[in-house]
């Protein structure tokens, strides 16, 4: 009766993962969605902890499993709360370490386990193992690499991401990722095919290695890169919670560890091709080495010109139409409702107001619609980037807010460009393009722009939400 | 060939919600706007969450006098929860914000 009800909680938690991702891909059902699937997750859970049992055993340790349920949902509650709309990628890819290493713990546990069951001939001795046990051990080792490959690349991403940890590489650094990775795969099949003598200190090894592995795996890669990173270490978690899945002939885990592997693996695919490169190209060719070029290009390309408060403001308000590009720095200087007081302000004086959005913009794909419509910027005003870029040719003002390589042309014309082939904003169809920076600095992925040298262009240095307060506060007065 | 063809036979309840699970996330994930990607991702990161199971079942088998695997199986409860209740907070968080539209 209670394994029949528990198999009953599993249905519902799958089910309820697929209809919930489904339904997250509405922005009208979306929240729904996403509350059906954490409902469905603790169904999954209590059941678990309830009707779960092993060999007619029940589950044990209540007082440690409600005390770890307690501590992990106060922090992750507090932690989630309290982070800013900005720095939600770096929650994310936290978040999925922590997934990935909880994978990883699993199969550790298991793999003691199944060494202290069997003190005198579990590993040593070929053949005491039956088939299945084979599965089972590849089934850990599995779970294990890419668990650990997971947490150790998601915590690397995650200090990029928020500037504790900077760019490294050296060279020959991809053969040595390849060799340790070979190495890694070589051990663990030694262990599933031969079990040697020394399988307990391989296992340990390959945690080691697994580890080295994911760090060497994404620190070379390019910060203009890392939401990709992060897409793929959300899927590789999938697969390493569908190894716990295969481990307990578990079916919800195995079908959401698979749902969301699949997923997330067409997702990196999917913003691989709105920067127009190949998942290969990115993992593989670090940023680094062609830039310096075109930075020497780019120093003799000439003078740009600023532009006052006053004229911006002038050329603003008497606009017809005028188009915000936003990107990271409107994220960093938590620009998103000055934004919004502008756009309302230049609406009233019959400006018609757009925002133009690239795929990439900012540090993750939809990175600038969820801080816009934090801001309250309704949905419609939204312009995707096929879309944008007709709309750019009939506008007479261009607003670019902290962007810099979505708008970079180089993108178009350079073929020696890190960035050459990737779709961008082609803002210079408009009349007038105010380029609104900190400084001249080159973006996220280390480029000169040659935008900002052009006739039509005009900076407007400072802070993004400084300029914007002063900048509304101008049209108001005019 | 004789194992391969037994092992698939024994696992194929497993194996044929491995590959209906791989279309199914592909056909799901492909009608998403990309204004949605980011609470996307962060739902799907909440999903694999899923791992917490693992963890529970870990944690229940343990033996009272196994310090070691107690420990190992209380961080790994605590990880999983992390993933999973941060997820959705998250994810919600993000979401809240979409449903004010004028």
């Amino acid at each position: 009766m209670e394994l029949n009800l528990l198999a009953l909680c599993y249905l519902f938690g799958s089910i309820s993962f697929i209809v919930g991702l489904k339904m997250l891909s509405n922005p009208a059902s979306a929240r729904k969605g996403n509350l059906f699937a954490a409902a469905g997750m603790t169904i999954a859970i209590l059941g678990t902890i309830f009707l779960y049992q092993e060999h007619g055993m029940k589950l044990g340790n209540y007082g440690w499993i409600f005390g770890g349920l307690l501590l992990g949902s106060i922090v992750g509650t507090l932690m989630a709360k309290r982070v800013q709309m900005t720095s939600m990628p770096e929650m994310v890819s936290l978040f999925n370490g922590m997934g990935g290493a909880c994978a990883a713990l699993i199969s550790i546990i298991e793999f003691r386990h199944l060494v202290k069951g069997n003190p005198n001939q579990a590993i040593s001795a070929v053949g005491s193992f039956s088939g299945l046990d084979q599965t089972t051990l590849l089934i850990i080792l599995l779970g294990l690499i890419i668990g650990a490959v997971s947490f150790a690349g998601s915590m690397i991403a995650w200090g990029k991401l928020n500037g504790k940890i900077k760019d490294f590489s050296f060279k020959g650094q991809h053969i040595a990722n390849l060799l340790l990775f070979a190495i890694t795969i070589l051990m663990a099949a030694d262990i599933v095919i031969a079990r040697p003598e020394a399988s307990p200190l391989f296992f340990y090894l390959i945690i080691f290695f697994s580890i080295l592995y994911g760090v060497f795996f994404v620190l070379p890669i390019g910060g203009a890169d890392m939401p990709v990173v992060i897409s793929l270490l959300n899927s590789f978690t999938g697969v390493a919670a569908a190894c716990g899945g295969f481990l307990y002939s578990n079916k919800v885990m195995l079908t959401g560890g698979i749902l969301v592997g699949a997923a997330g693996t067409l997702l990196t695919i999917l913003m691989c091709k709105a920067m127009n490169r190949s998942l290969k190209n990115v993992l593989i060719g670090s940023f680094g080495a062609s830039a310096s070029s075109a930075q020497v290009r780019a120093a003799m390309v000439g003078s740009y010109k600023e532009i006052s408060l006053s004229d911006a403001a002038v050329v603003m308000g008497y606009a017809n139409k005028v188009m915000i590009v936003p990107g990271y720095g409107l994220a960093v200087a938590q620009a998103q409702h000055v934004c919004h007081e502008l756009e309302k302000t230049l609406e009233a004086r019959g400006v018609e107001v757009k925002y133009a959005i690239h795929p990439v913009a900012g540090r993750m794909p939809g990175h600038m619609n969820v801080l816009l419509a934090e801001a309250d910027v309704s949905y419609e005003k939204l312009l995707e980037m096929e879309i944008a870029n007709e709309e750019f040719k009939s506008a007479d003002v261009v607003l670019i807010l902290g962007a810099n390589d979505v708008v970079n042309p180089a993108a178009k014309s350079d073929p020696a460009s890190p960035i050459y082939g990737m779709p961008i904003l082609e803002v210079e169809e408009a009349k007038h393009v105010i380029v609104n920076k900190r400084s001249m600095k080159p973006g996220y992925a280390g480029i000169e722009n040659q935008l900002f040298f052009q006739p039509k262009t005009s900076m407007l240095f400072g802070d993004a939400k400084k300029a914007l307060q002063d900048l509304l506060a101008e049209i108001r007065n005019i | 060939m004789d194992q391969l063809l037994s092992w698939i036979s024994a696992h194929q309840e497993m194996i044929y919600i491995v590959v209906l699970m791989i279309f199914v996330g592909i056909e799901v994930i492909g009608r998403v706007p990309s204004v949605l990607h980011t609470p996307l991702m962060s739902g799907a990161n909440a999903i694999h969450g899923v791992v917490i199971i693992g963890a529970i079942i870990v944690m229940g088998k343990a033996e009272e006098g196994n310090i070691i695997a107690l420990i190992l199986g209380f961080l790994a409860v605590v990880l999983g929860t992390l993933n999973v209740v941060g997820g959705f907070v998250v994810t919600d968080r993000m979401l809240e914000m979409f449903k004010k539209k004028k």
